[in-house]
C-alpha cells in the first residue's frame, strides 16, 4: 500500500500522511484530474463568465433576453415535454425486463446483446431506420395502410414522435443495463423469504423489490433524462427543428453558430444545465425518503 | 393456519441438470417433532428444505400434509415458516414491520396484527430494538428477528436452513439454547438443516443423516450417537477414528477384526461378512490412556501432536505399526511420549467397508487432522 520500499523505513511525517490515505497511489488521480479541469471545469467557468459579458447591456440583460421571448422561452417546455416522458419509459421499460432477466439462463447473453445493441448505432443512423421505417412511405405505414387500418399514413417522423421515439431507442440500452445490475444487487433470498411468508408475486414485487430498487430508478432516470434533455441531432433529423422539436440546446446551437452571439449561447447553455440540476434535485430529494442501504445482492 | 398430524415426504427427488441431489427421500414428520436434517454439505439437505417450502419444484415423488397433497402448492399458500442461513430480513423494513410482515400478507386485523407481533418480540427479547433497521442489529439479533418472523404466524411447519451457521462460537450455544426454548414453549413442528452433528443432536427429537442426496439413517440422538448405520454415519457423528481392517473371526455380533496388525475386538454393525474388508470406527474420547489392567484391545503407541482443550487434551498418537489414533484424554501427555492406548470391545464399532468407498477417502478420515 504504502510508496515507500521495504528497504527504506518512513519518515514520520510520511506516516502522518498515510494514515490520512495520502501515499504514492494519489499519483493514479493525476490524469482523471486533468481532464476534469480541462475539459470539463474551464469550459464550464469559461461560458459561465462569457454568458455575463453580453454584447449589449448589463450582465444579466441575456438570461433576461431568453426569458422574455416566448420562442425562445419556450424551448424549455419543449425539451422537457419530449425529455421527460422518453426518460421515464426508458426506465419503466426496463424493470420488468430486466426482472425477467436476473439470474442466469440459457441464452442470457444473447438477449442482453440484442438489446444493448442500439447503443453501438448512434443518433445518425438510429434517425436513418426510424425515416425508413416509420416515415410516410416506411414500412409500418405500408403495412397500415395495406390491412386497412388507416386511410392516410400516420406521421411519425419530422415531428415530436420522431424524436420521442429516437429517444427510447437510444436511450433504453442504458436505462436497461442500469436496471439489471442494480437488481442483480438485490438479494434474491429476499423475495423467497417473503414468498414463505405468504406473499404472492404481486406483492413480493410491491412489497419488497420495488422499495429496495426506487433509488436505483431515481438515479437510472437522473442519466436517461439527462442524456434526453440535451438531444440535438434527432430533432434535427427525425424532429420538426423549427416548430415542435425547437430544443433548447438548438436554440443554443442557432444562437452560437448562426447569429455567432457567443454571449447569448452560453446563457442558454447556463439555463439548460440549470434547469437539468432541477430536475436531478427532486427526484434525488424523492429518492433520499427510500432505504438507500445495503440490499444484500452481489452488488 | 390449519395444522397438520402428519407430514409425509413421499420419494422426493430433484436433480439439477443431470445432477442428483436428493434421491428418493421417504420421511413422515409428526406434529410438534423436532427434525434434524444432517449431512456434509452438498449432501441435500438444503436441497430437501428448499422442497418442503415449495422454494424449489420436485423432480419426483409428492409431500402430503395428512390427505393433502402440497407439493404442487407455491411457497405463499403452504403456510410454512422459514429461517434462511442470512436471515434474509427486509433491510428496508423495522424490525416490527419484519416481523408483522407475514400477518399482513394474511390480511389479518390491524389489532390482532399489533397483539401477536408484540407477542412475538417479546418471545425473542427483542423489545428495545423495534423501531430499528435490521442493518442496525447484531448478528445474533437479527437472527431472532429471522426467528420471531417465521413463527409469528404460528405456522404448521418452521423451517430452519443452517440458522446458526453466521454467529460466533458463544452466541451459537446461546442461540442454541434459544431455538430449543422456543420449540418447547411453542411446540412448532420444526425441519433444522445442520452440518453440525452437536447442534442436530443437542437439539432435534429425531436425525436423518444423508449423505450424496440419500438417506443413511434416520433415528433418535442416541441412536445415531451410539449406533450409527455404516461408517460414513460414523465418520459424521464424531467418529474421528476410522480404520481399515479385515474381518478374522465373526461370532454373532462380536467381530475380530486385524488393523495395521492390531487384532482389536469390537461389535459388529451392519451386515458385517466374515473374512470381509472392515472399517474400525472409535471416538476419540473412548480410546484409554494408560489404564491399569487393560488386556483386552491394547495397543502402545507415541504421542505426536497434543492440544490443549481446558480439561482435556485432544491428542495424535501413532502406535508401532504406523495406526494414526485421535484420542481425547485428561491425563497429561506430551509429544514424545510412549502410552499404553485401550479401547473398550463395545465402544469399538466394526463396519463392513462398502465396495464404492474410495480408499483415499478414509484414508483422509483417519490420517489427515481436520
Amino acid at each position: 500500500m504504502s510508496g515507500a520500499g521495504p528497504g527504506r523505513p518512513l519518515t514520520h511525517w510520511q506516516h502522518r500522511l498515510a494514515e490520512r490515505g495520502v501515499d504514492r497511489q494519489l499519483w493514479l488521480l493525476v490524469p482523471a484530474l486533468v481532464f476534469v479541469v480541462a475539459l470539463f471545469l474551464y469550459p464550464f467557468f469559461y461560458g459561465l463568465t462569457l454568458s455575463f459579458q453580453p454584447t449589449r447591456g448589463g450582465p444579466f440583460s441575456d438570461y433576461a433576453r431568453f426569458f422574455s421571448d416566448s420562442y425562445e422561452r419556450g424551448t424549455i417546455w419543449i425539451t422537457l415535454r419530449i425529455a421527460l416522458p422518453a426518460a421515464l419509459l426508458n426506465v419503466l421499460a426496463a424493470v420488468p425486463i430486466a426482472y425477467r432477466m436476473r439470474g442466469r439462463f440459457r441464452g442470457k447473453r444473447l438477449v442482453t446483446t440484442l438489446l444493448v445493441v442500439p447503443i453501438t448505432l448512434g443518433t445518425v443512423l438510429t434517425a436513418q431506420g426510424l425515416l425508413n421505417f416509420l416515415g410516410p412511405t416506411g414500412w409500418f405505414n405500408r403495412i397500415l395502410l395495406a390491412t386497412n387500418l388507416v386511410e392516410e399514413p400516420v406521421r411519425l417522423t419530422h415531428n415530436y414522435w420522431g424524436v420521442f421515439f429516437s429517444l427510447v431507442i437510444t436511450g433504453f440500452p442504458f436505462a436497461f443495463l442500469l436496471v439489471l445490475s442494480y437488481l442483480s444487487g438485490i438479494d434474491p433470498t429476499l423475495e423467497r423469504a417473503a414468498a414463505t411468508l405468504g406473499a404472492d408475486w404481486r406483492r413480493r414485487f410491491t412489497r419488497i423489490t420495488l422499495p429496495l430498487l426506487m433509488p436505483g430508478l431515481a438515479t437510472t432516470f437522473c442519466l436517461t433524462f439527462v442524456l434526453a434533455f440535451s438531444v440535438f441531432p434527432s430533432a434535427v433529423l427525425v424532429g420538426n427543428p423549427a416548430g415542435e422539436t425547437r430544443v433548447i440546446s438548438l436554440a443554443a446551437y442557432q444562437a452560437a453558430y448562426e447569429r455567432y452571439d457567443y454571449p447569448y449561447a452560453s446563457a442558454i447553455a447556463m439555463i439548460m444545465g440549470f434547469v437539468e440540476l432541477v430536475i436531478i434535485a427532486v427526484v434525488l430529494a424523492a429518492r433520499s425518503r427510500f432505504y438507500t442501504g445495503s440490499t444484500g445482492g452481489k452488488g | 393456519m390449519s395444522g397438520f398430524s402428519q407430514l409425509r415426504l413421499d420419494g422426493v427427488s430433484r436433480r439439477f441438470g443431470g445432477q442428483a441431489a436428493l434421491t428418493e427421500l421417504d420421511l413422515t414428520i409428526e406434529a410438534g417433532e423436532f427434525i434434524a436434517l444432517l449431512g456434509p454439505s452438498g449432501c441435500g439437505k438444503s436441497t430437501a428444505l428448499n422442497c418442503l417450502a415449495g422454494l424449489l419444484p420436485l423432480t419426483a415423488g409428492s409431500i402430503w400434509q395428512d390427505e393433502r397433497r402440497i407439493d404442487t402448492l407455491p411457497p405463499e399458500r403452504r403456510g410454512f415458516g422459514m429461517v434462511f442461513q442470512s436471515y434474509a430480513l427486509f433491510p428496508h423494513l423495522t424490525v416490527r414491520a419484519n416481523i408483522a410482515f407475514g400477518l399482513r400478507m394474511r390480511r389479518l386485523p390491524k389489532e390482532e396484527t399489533r397483539r401477536r407481533t408484540e407477542e412475538a418480540v417479546r418471545l425473542v427479547r427483542l423489545e428495545d430494538h423495534v423501531d430499528k433497521l435490521p442493518g442496525q442489529l447484531s448478528g445474533g439479533q437479527q437472527q431472532r428477528v429471522a426467528i420471531a418472523r417465521a413463527v409469528v404466524f404460528e405456522p404448521s411447519l418452521v423451517l430452519m436452513d443452517e440458522p446458526l451457521s453466521n454467529l460466533d462460537a458463544k452466541l451459537r450455544l446461546e442461540m442454541r439454547t434459544e431455538i430449543r426454548r422456543l420449540h418447547q414453549s411453542l411446540g412448532l413442528t420444526t425441519v433444522y438443516v445442520t452440518h453440525d452433528q452437536e447442534e442436530a443432536l443437542s437439539l432435534a427429537d429425531r436425525l436423518v443423516v444423508l449423505r450424496e442426496g440419500r438417506v443413511q439413517q434416520i433415528g433418535s440422538p442416541r441412536e445415531l450417537h451410539t449406533r450409527p448405520a455404516n461408517w460414513h454415519v460414523a465418520d459424521f457423528m464424531g467418529y474421528r477414528n476410522l480404520w481399515r481392517g479385515r474381518v478374522e473371526q465373526l461370532d454373532g455380533a462380536q467381530a475380530t477384526v486385524e488393523s495395521s496388525g492390531h487384532r482389536l475386538l469390537g461389535e459388529a454393525v451392519g451386515g458385517l461378512q466374515s473374512r470381509a474388508e472392515a472399517v474400525v470406527a472409535v471416538r476419540p474420547e473412548d480410546i484409554r490412556v494408560d489404564g491399569p489392567g487393560e488386556t483386552r484391545n491394547t495397543m502402545s503407541a507415541t504421542v505426536e501432536v497434543v492440544e490443549y482443550q481446558g480439561r482435556e487434551l485432544a491428542a495424535e498418537a501413532r502406535t508401532d505399526t504406523g495406526l494414526l489414533l485421535h484420542l481425547r484424554t485428561e491425563q497429561r501427555i506430551a509429544p514424545g511420549d510412549q502410552v499404553k492406548l485401550a479401547v473398550d470391545p463395545q465402544r469399538l464399532l466394526v463396519y463392513p467397508a462398502d465396495v464404492s468407498a474410495r480408499a483415499d477417502r478414509l484414508a483422509d478420515a483417519s490420517g489427515a487432522t481436520r
